[in-house]
């Protein structure tokens, strides 16, 4: 396993760095869209129903935003899957590379999603009607993990790849 | 009796006749669509091998649309929403797709002597079916048929008439068709879009769905219960997801297709 990784990961270099950029892309991609669509959408949105994607207007417009997130949320989850085929046809897939690529997603789009709507915009909250700071802890906090360690596990993959 | 019994009682006897009337005409129209499989299927076997699967395709997309439109979900639909969406999800969305796949031009222009062929041919080509083959219209026929049956007086309509009903099925059915041939068809389309535009009609297509699902939610169409609705918004909804989702697999295979290297990167064993 070790052995055929490393040299598949000399081959993938010697043809250049768009297979790389591609497993990268298509694992940020799949764990943006899994983020998006199974975190957010069905656990928060359909299933809690703590928020919705857009809460300042009215239901209409809350139901309408969502509808344009929830196909966006398929979309980049099948296309991160799409890419990864289309990469492994072209090159080995270092795996390592993949998964870290894929926390990065998740954690990344986690905590784009607590900045810029919960907190710069302030177009959806965590929760109505309770104490904010604990759920925005944990949402924040949980994000900052799953991305610092997607991040740590795409660089080994990484400086492996390029010695 | 078979179809719509329903109506039988306080309705008159000249409406009782268009509903025997409109489901003599949908069953003639599936023997049709059957039988005339089967026929091209005969003389284009001289032309070599025609896969199994695709004649499966077609005819479980039949049997959807029969499903659909005659038999026990067609009784259930008038007085239940719930059903009329199960009717909706098997004509509009799983039918036009199996149907799609079934092949039926390529199958007809093998069947189909020369000459008769390439005036088949000139009639695809020809502008009013490029316009209505693009993934735009096909999509914005879908979608406005969609919002003009949930959001106005039209679905009262549907089960007080024969023939608006009959027309309103046959929309739903034919617009299904296009928007699936257009987004993942597998007949030859000369003035097919590129993956891009597909996929972003896709993709505003599953929004606008979900968002008329989640409308028939909260504000079903007049004299419908509130249960009901959402029951009936709940299939529409997630429904609707299995077959967008299928269709954006569908998608990204023929991106994968359009996109195979010329020569692969690396061998395939060292």
């Amino acid at each position: 396993m070790t052995s055929t990784s490393s040299r598949g990961g000399a081959r993938a270099s010697d043809a250049g760095a768009e297979p790389i950029r591609r497993v990268v892309l298509s694992g940020v991609l799949f764990g943006a869209g899994i983020a998006a669509s199974v975190v957010d959408l069905f656990l928060f949105h359909l299933v809690l129903q703590w928020h919705h994607f857009y809460d300042l207007g009215t239901t209409e417009m809350a139901i309408a935003a969502d509808g344009f997130f929830h196909a966006a949320a398929w979309g980049m989850t099948v296309a991160g899957l799409f890419l990864l085929v289309d990469a492994r046809r072209r090159a080995p897939v270092r795996w390592s590379r993949w998964t870290g690529a894929v926390l990065a997603g998740l954690g990344g789009f986690q905590l784009l999603d607590a900045v810029v709507n919960h907190k710069l915009l302030g177009i959806h909250q965590v929760r109505y009607d309770v104490d904010l700071l604990p759920y925005d802890i944990a949402w924040i906090g949980s994000a900052v993990v799953v991305l610092a360690i997607g991040l740590v596990v795409l660089r080994r993959s990484r400086g492996r790849a390029e010695r | 009796m078979p179809g719509h019994g329903g109506h039988s009682g306080a309705v008159p006897l000249a409406a009782d006749a268009s509903w025997a009337l409109l489901d003599a005409l949908i069953v003639a129209a599936l023997l049709v669509a059957v039988g005339g499989y089967l026929r091209a299927l005969r003389s284009a076997r001289r032309r070599g091998p025609w896969p199994a699967l695709r004649t499966t395709s077609w005819m479980l997309g039949a049997l959807c649309a029969g499903a659909a439109t005659l038999g026990p979900i067609a009784i259930a639909a008038p007085s239940s929403l719930t059903g009329h969406m199960l009717a909706h999800l098997l004509l509009g969305m799983l039918a036009p797709l199996l149907l799609v796949l079934g092949a039926p031009v390529t199958l007809l222009l093998r069947a189909l002597p020369v000459t008769a062929a390439r005036r088949l041919t000139r009639v695809l080509r020809s502008a009013p079916l490029r316009v209505l083959t693009h993934p735009v219209s096909a999509a914005v026929l879908n979608a406005g048929g969609l919002g003009a049956l949930y959001a106005t007086d039209l679905y009262g309509l549907v089960h007080a008439s024969a023939l608006v009903h009959g027309i309103v099925h046959v929309h739903l059915l034919l617009a299904g068709y296009l928007l699936t041939a257009a987004l993942v068809g597998v007949d030859p389309d000369p003035h097919r879009a590129s993956i891009g535009v597909r996929a972003a009609v896709l993709l505003a297509f599953m929004a606008v769905h979900s968002i008329i699902a989640k409308r028939v939610y909260g504000a079903p169409p007049a004299g419908v219960e509130a249960a009901d609705a959402h029951v009936a918004s709940q299939l529409m909804y997630y429904g609707g997801d299995v077959v967008d989702v299928t269709l954006l697999v569908l998608l990204g295979l023929a991106w994968l297709r359009a996109t195979r290297p010329r020569r692969a990167a690396v061998p395939a064993a060292a």
